[in-house]
């Protein structure tokens, strides 16, 4: 079923990288994201795996949980594999070999960075609601406010889109069920016959989309939302120590791996 | 006609994660051809998961449902059939219409069964007619019908599928009175017609005492208890343990014993508390 779907969705739980401020923790995946494309060597690349380890362990989520979310993710990491595989030039493996040591080593580097990447951020939104990483963008974001870029209307759209997709995932299985007991039939058929299948689900789904939308609009209204200026916030974001030694940790690893690439 | 039976039913929810929940556990039940029967109880307490059960929606994580002594979810073929045998409306079925015109959206169901045109405009103005839906709306687009003309259109959907076991998830939720009145009263008149059980889920126990010829109360994912209308209402105390009320009749009813004055217990419909008064006052009725 849809609702089973859950790859990066928030986990709640009581880590440290749950407790963490969302401000820096963005940073910090910001940094972890940067230090995994400098770096090439084998060390680099050695330290980087060390440290996500260490990363998801302390996040208190069984790793077979984060393990289930990389699978929709498989397709993209073989296939950047294989390319770089065959695709690498070098020195062959064998006489007249297209596959080369290079391209071995580079796919195992480039699969594994993938990877890392891939839990990196999953560990972010595994570790942190989406409510407090919108507000820690709004902030990080908020020096652009003085070139007149909306980034309290644009961080709102996101944590709405947000908002509504656990909802919609509801709602789509809710119609699909109801269409299946009136004998729709979603899994059999050719391309085309399975998208016409999903007329009788994308239609329901966009007249209650927008009547949400109403909805929703209406009930900030009654409420005299009016934007972003001068709004306060109910949870304001406060950076404690263990923040500030995120980030120290983050850019002294930044660095480190600099060096070592 | 068909019987339904259910064996230890049981449902969870996110079998692993943090968030796994049990829905229901331990659901024995069996319906009879022909019977009308009212799933009741306060919400959460597992009626929508256990009715979507019936038509294969969902598979139960242990238990089994038998249709007419089968498993229905033995194969993929079964649960296809099981779903043109068993209808189910959900709850708030107004959202799920998508056609053009009224007549095709009814259509939907018989067209998906692989009918003639023939046959789909016989069922389309059958189903039509049960449900209480004009001819003359017909052609019009049901997206620009009322909210009480789109749910009965919905109804006729199913309906027009000719199952032998009609289940609805709430039908009469957000009517006004007159107009869910009607409809519990088309829905009758369907079941007497068509010989088809009826399974209707519903937190309204008037229409449970008015209507029901049995009465399943659900109470944290397990059946507290079946029965008749009046041996349901024999005991008020599981009545509101389960999170309902009991019919405003039974309650005065009740009221009118605590106070001394003998009247039988359950008086679930206005005819029978007037006989009870009566009785007890010594008059005739």
């Amino acid at each position: 079923m849809l609702k089973d779907i859950t790859i990066g969705q928030y986990f709640p739980g009581d880590s440290i990288l749950h407790r963490l401020d969302p401000r820096a923790k963005l940073i910090a995946v910001f940094l972890y994201i940067v230090a995994l494309f400098v770096n090439s060597s084998w060390l680099a690349n050695a330290v980087m795996l060390i440290l996500t380890i260490i990363l998801m362990a302390v996040s208190g989520i069984p790793p077979r949980h984060i393990l289930r979310g990389l699978r929709p993710m498989l397709f993209i990491i073989l296939l950047t594999g294989i390319l770089n595989l065959f695709f690498t030039k070098g020195t062959p493996v064998l006489p007249g070999w297209i596959i080369t040591w290079e391209g071995i080593s580079q796919t195992i580097k480039m699969m594994l960075r993938i990877t890392m990447l891939i839990i990196g951020t999953f560990l972010l939104t595994y570790t942190t609601s989406p409510m407090q990483i919108t507000d820690g963008l709004e902030y990080l974001l908020s020096p652009l406010k003085r070139l007149h870029v909306p980034v309290h209307e644009l961080t709102l759209i996101m944590s709405m889109a947000l908002r509504f997709i656990p909802t919609l995932i509801e709602e789509t299985d809710k119609i699909m069920s109801a269409q299946k007991s009136r004998g729709a039939d979603f899994e059999t058929g050719g391309l085309v016959q399975r998208a016409k299948a999903l007329i009788p689900v994308l239609v329901p789904l966009f007249v209650s989309s927008f009547r949400r939308a109403d909805e929703l609009a209406v009930a900030m209204e009654s409420r005299c939302y009016h934007g972003g200026e001068g709004r306060t916030r109910m949870h304001e974001l406060v950076y404690t120590r263990r923040d500030i030694v995120a980030i120290c940790l983050a850019v002294a690893l930044l660095g480190l791996l600099i060096i070592l690439r | 006609m068909a019987e339904i039976i259910t064996e230890n039913l049981e449902h969870r929810y996110g079998a692993g994660t943090p968030f796994e929940h049990v829905a229901i556990r331990n659901v024995s039940l069996r319906f009879a051809p022909g019977e009308m029967v009212f799933l009741a109880g306060h919400t959460g307490s597992g009626k929508s998961t256990f009715i979507q059960h019936l038509n294969a929606l969902l598979a139960p994580t242990a238990g089994r449902v038998l249709l007419d002594g089968e498993d229905i979810n033995r194969s993929k073929a079964s649960r296809r059939d099981t779903r043109r045998k068993v209808g189910l409306v959900f709850q708030y079925p107004e959202y799920q219409l998508f056609e053009e015109t009224v007549r095709k959206d009814i259509a939907f169901g018989p067209r998906n069964m692989g009918l003639s045109e023939a046959e789909i405009d016989e069922r389309v103005s059958e189903a039509a007619d049960f449900a209480g839906v004009g001819e003359e709306q017909f052609d019009r687009s049901p997206l620009e019908l009322s909210g009480g003309q789109k749910r009965r259109i919905a109804i006729a959907g199913v309906m027009a599928m000719r199952p032998s076991v009609l289940i609805l998830d709430e039908p009469t939720a957000g009517l006004d009175p007159r107009g869910s009145r009607l409809l519990m009263e088309n829905l009758r008149t369907y079941r007497e017609k068509t010989g088809a059980t009826l399974l209707i889920v519903s937190h309204s126990m008037e229409d449970a005492a008015r209507y029901a010829g049995r009465i399943v109360v659900f109470r944290e994912g397990e059946v507290c208890l079946d029965g008749t209308p009046a041996e349901v209402f024999a005991h008020p105390e599981t009545v509101y343990e389960a999170g309902l009320v009991l019919p405003k009749t039974a309650e005065i009813a009740r009221l009118l014993k605590q106070q001394g004055i003998p009247v039988d217990n359950p008086a679930y419909t206005r005819e029978l508390l007037l006989e009870a008064i009566c009785r007890a006052a010594g008059l005739q009725a």
